[in-house]
């Protein structure tokens, strides 16, 4: 039952309310001895689109929550163009948002949903009709205005729950999580959905989600938070080419992750050992260079699976690994081996191979990053 | 999940103002009687004369009260027994299975919730009058049965629907036998709900009034129809005896109520499913 | 309705050719097995202690030693003292239930969410349930008597002047309170559980879409929790409206507050006025389920389904 996209015929400008920054100061939230927020600092430019990406638990959804007023701060402050607007209650802030589980009002139609943030600012009713209607247009169930929300699928939903936060055309739309309810192929959907309403209408969003494609999809730029703290902001391309930990790495696809220790360092590279393992690989993680490796420390090495090759005898810097489940996947195969330590590489390969073969892996120095081993192993 | 501090607003300090007042009251009113039973006399004025605790033996000995407690236990553990036993099944057959005429049967089980005990109770009196069974142990337990075996029922049938049904398909599946899957799954997973249903029967038996006094005589009174008895019967009885009686009630009644709350939550003592 | 048939025992596959199954079968599909047996037991209890008391006793209210088959019926509205009960009943009755379920909605309101003592609060307030009407009975009469202590400190505060007390016992007045008393923490325990099924995101979301505080009330809490609130107000007419031992000890049992209870009651026990004790049981069962009917009616135009927030 997947619904296709289309683009509306003549698509109604809606202003988005533009703003030109949007600061976070230090905002942070503890409960008693616990801290959900370390001190967080973020500039959101008006027209951006802002991913927090993190597994549960990181703190990106106390962050949304305290930027929507639903949480209060327990420091910092938070401004739109210079004004505070921390202290006031979310029902001042003039924000929208789309909750994960949508919080359709159950007793309402899908019109009277939509039309509730417009009613509450007592707007005239025939401007309210019309901009509802211009929105349910756009996100195309003008049909269904009628139906109650038991009576939508999950993305009818899903597209309510936007519709009603975007009709206020609010200076920020936080998004928590909204396509997490939805199986596989609606969120692909969705998400060029989601994508669409940003490119056209410039509402600057603030997007949690806990999944990396879709904020690499998304985003124009995104926060990756571990237990609290911030790991790195940076664009798309900036994370998943730079990433600054083995964290934040393990987030942007490099699914192997091996601790091993740096045998020696020669400028940008550094030749890794460890169970039978041997690599040459760059040094990454801090821009100035120092990146705290030396011979003998304890290193961890991201790489992605389709980055590792199968390399003929006698290359250099390679290990050897015994294929244990194949799966096929088309145009290639994924593989996962164990080395003769027992330590367990990811690999994608389009050479054929076998459970039980052994493999011979190597890595281009420039696709293996080495980072210092921190505090903050996952 | 998170611990809100309270806001204070105006509209909360009335709010708790009423609740305060609520229970200041209660307290006036309960410690008024308690306060009595343990007085000499107390005619007018803040409090008793005197204090003694002679009022609780001549209320144990002049109304009997080692013999109205015993009583009132059999009935309760009768009416909670036979509640249970002929409620359980009802409800499993109502959580799990659809059938023509379910409707009908809900409506069997919640028509005693509804009716006043009043109402048919005196048609029930006297039909057990009828059947010579009015005024004896028998009577009183048949009569409680009514309110309780629908609780029980409602009770019990959103705990059942609860349980998935998979675990039966799979014990199945396993290969066990229908009392297998009966004795060895399900059994074990009702208990909970049986024991908080049970309860709750004890605890409304013990309290119930209207039917016990329709249907007693004067070796099958519960402890609430004996002191009602008290109140009204001719004769000069001292009204602290009573009092005493009253507290000795409470007393039980809240001891029951306590072990309760350890089992239950407090909305399943009053409520049948929520719609 | 299709008669309920059984077959013995499944596994003995002794029945021949292909319909026996099919019937079976068949009926399985409409949810008809075996284990429908296990609801008999609890239906033959029912039906024998509930339907044949109530069929014979509505047979017995249509014998009455005079005035033909609808004689006892004649005579209740007839008679002005008995056809009075029905008002005092009601006079009783709607303003508890009213007073009960309006008190709870503000209290439980208050006490959502989780705060320190909040068990404690609630165990406290459902204790009145343990009291029993007697000594509820007893308290009201003493503290509320003329000498008692709620009339003591009226006088203290100078509101009341010494020598008339209010007259609050044997009154109208004791068995409104007792009603209460008994009647409150069973309307908040359930008013309580109705407002907990609602989601707290929905009133978040209400507050990000501008929603001050009063609007989040009218606009969503309370159209969710008003079908919750008539079946409470319902199930707390019932107890009102049945109200009757308090009415006894604490009220003026023959005179204000003769309710229709005690009316029944005094039919049957007192007078051994069987047809016309029997006759009042069945105008007492009528009127509530007309109330109770009415009531659910008004419930039913309103959205009761889930507020559970609306998950895909």
């Amino acid at each position: 039952m997947t619904e296709t996209i289309q683009s509306p015929a003549n698509p109604t400008p809606i202003a988005g309310k533009k703003f030109s920054e949007l600061r976070l100061h230090g905002i942070s939230r503890a409960y008693g001895t616990h801290t959900a927020l370390h001190p967080f600092d973020l500039t959101i430019s008006g027209g951006e689109f802002i991913a927090l990406l993190g597994p549960s638990g990181c703190g990106k959804t106390t962050a949304l929550n305290s930027i929507a007023g639903l949480l209060p701060l327990t420091a910092g402050s938070i401004e739109l163009d210079g004004k505070r607007i921390d202290t006031l209650p979310p029902e001042k802030r003039g924000f929208g948002m789309v909750f994960q589980n949508y919080a359709l009002f159950p007793h309402l139609s899908v019109r009277r949903n939509v039309a509730f943030g417009l009613r509450m600012r007592k707007l005239p009713k025939a401007e309210v009709e019309q901009r509802v209607n211009t929105v349910l247009e756009l996100v195309r169930l003008t049909e269904h205005a009628h139906k109650l929300p038991g009576q939508l699928s999950g993305g009818q939903q899903q597209r309510v729950a936007i519709a009603r936060a975007i009709v206020l055309e609010p200076p920020l739309v936080l998004m928590d999580e909204p396509l997490s309810n939805l199986d596989a192929a609606l969120r692909l959907d969705m998400r060029a959905e989601i994508r669409r309403i940003h490119q056209e209408y410039g509402l600057t969003t603030l997007y949690v989600t806990h999944d990396q494609e879709e904020a690499l999809s998304l985003a124009d730029r995104l926060v990756v938070l571990n237990l609290g703290r911030v790991a790195q902001i940076g664009t798309p391309a900036e994370l998943y080419e730079h990433p600054c930990s083995a964290y934040v790495a393990a987030f942007m696809g490099y699914r192997n992750i091996l601790s091993l220790t740096a045998e020696a360092v020669d400028g940008a590279t550094a030749t890794v050992v460890g169970d039978e393992v041997r690599l040459v690989g760059t040094l990454a993680g801090a821009e100035d260079g120092a990146s705290g490796v030396a011979a003998g420390s304890r290193v961890q090495v991201a790489v992605r699976p389709e980055d590792f090759k199968l390399a003929g005898d006698g290359a250099t810097a390679a290990f050897e690994a015994v294929a244990e489940v194949v799966e096929y996947h088309g145009r290639e195969f994924q593989v996962d081996a164990l080395t003769r330590s027992g330590n367990r590489v990811h690999v994608r390969t389009p050479e054929r191979v076998a459970p039980g073969d052994q493999l011979t892996l190597t890595v281009d120095p420039k696709r293996a990053l080495v980072f210092a081993e921190a505090g903050e192993a996952t | 999940m998170r611990t809100r501090a309270l806001t204070m607003r105006p509209g909360s300090w009335l709010v708790w103002a009423v609740v305060v007042f609520f229970m200041i009251n209660m307290v006036g009113v309960i410690g008024s009687v308690v306060l009595d039973s343990f007085g000499t006399t107390w005619f007018n004025g803040w409090t008793p004369a005197g204090y003694t605790g002679s009022n609780y033996s001549s209320a144990w000995n002049e109304f009997n009260l080692g013999q109205v407690m015993t009583v009132t236990f059999e009935i309760t553990f009768l009416v909670v027994g036979l509640s249970l036993l002929l409620g359980v099944p009802a409800s499993y057959a109502l959580a799990r299975r659809d059938f023509p005429g379910k409707r009908a049967v809900m409506l069997l089980f919640v028509l005693p919730i509804l009716v006043p005990p009043i109402a048919y109770g005196i048609p029930l009196a006297t039909v057990l009058y009828k059947f010579h069974l009015a005024g004896s142990l028998t009577g009183v337990v048949l009569a409680n049965l009514v309110p309780s075996i629908p609780f029980v029922v409602y009770t019990m049938t959103p705990f059942i629907e609860q349980i998935d049904p998979r675990l039966e398909q799979a014990a199945r599946m396993c290969g066990a036998p229908t009392r297998s899957v009966l004795g060895r799954i399900i059994a074990p997973l009702l208990l909970p709900g049986m024991l908080a249903a049970g309860i709750l029967v004890l605890v409304r038996t013990f309290g119930m009034f209207e039917l016990t006094f329709l249907t007693s005589g004067p070796t099958s009174s519960t402890l609430v129809v004996s002191l009602f008895s008290a109140v009204f019967s001719a004769g000069i009885r001292s009204a602290q005896s009573i009092d005493a009686m009253a507290v000795i009630y409470t007393g039980s009644m809240l001891v029951l109520l306590v072990i309760a709350l350890r089992f239950v939550n407090p909305t399943q003592l009053v409520a049948r499913s929520r719609d | 309705m299709s008669a309920i048939s059984l077959s013995p025992k499944p596994e003995s596959a002794t029945a021949p050719g292909p319909t026996k199954p099919a019937l079976r079968h068949r009926l399985a599909e409409r949810g008809v097995d075996r284990t429908l047996l296990l609801i008999l037991p609890g239906v033959i209890a029912m039906a024998a202690l509930f339907c044949y008391p109530f069929i014979y006793g509505l047979g017995v209210s249509l014998q009455p030693a005079k005035g033909g088959v609808l004689g006892a019926y004649k005579s209740f509205f007839t008679d002005s003292f008995s056809e009075g009960t029905i008002w005092k009943t009601f006079s009783l009755a709607i303003p508890s239930s009213i007073i009960n379920v309006g008190l709870s909605v503000p209290i439980s309101y208050r006490m959502r969410g989780e705060f320190r003592g909040k068990r404690l609060l609630l165990t406290l307030l459902v204790v009145p349930i343990t009291l029993g009407t007697v000594l509820t009975a007893e308290g009201i009469l003493e503290y509320f008597g003329p000498v008692g202590w709620f009339n003591l400190t009226l006088q203290k505060l100078g509101l009341v002047s010494a020598g008339h007390p209010l007259t609050l016992i044997n009154d109208y007045w004791g068995v409104l309170f007792s009603l209460i008393i008994s009647g409150f923490p069973f309307a908040f325990l359930l008013t309580h559980s109705y407002l907990s099924g609602i989601h707290p995101a929905l009133e978040k979301a209400a507050a990000t879409l501008g929603a001050g505080w009063w609007q989040r009330f009218r606009f969503v809490t309370f159209p969710l929790l008003l079908p919750g609130l008539l079946t409470t107000f319902s199930l707390t007419f019932v107890l009102g409206f049945s109200v009757f031992p308090s009415a006894m000890m604490v009220g003026d049992p023959d005179g204000k507050t003769h309710v229709i209870s005690i009316e029944t009651y005094e039919q049957a026990l007192q007078n051994f006025n069987y047809p016309q004790g029997c006759a009042d049981a069945m105008i007492m069962t009528a009127m509530m389920l007309a109330v109770i009917g009415l009531v659910m009616g008004v419930r039913s135009l309103f959205y009761a389904g889930s507020a559970g927030g609306g998950k895909g």
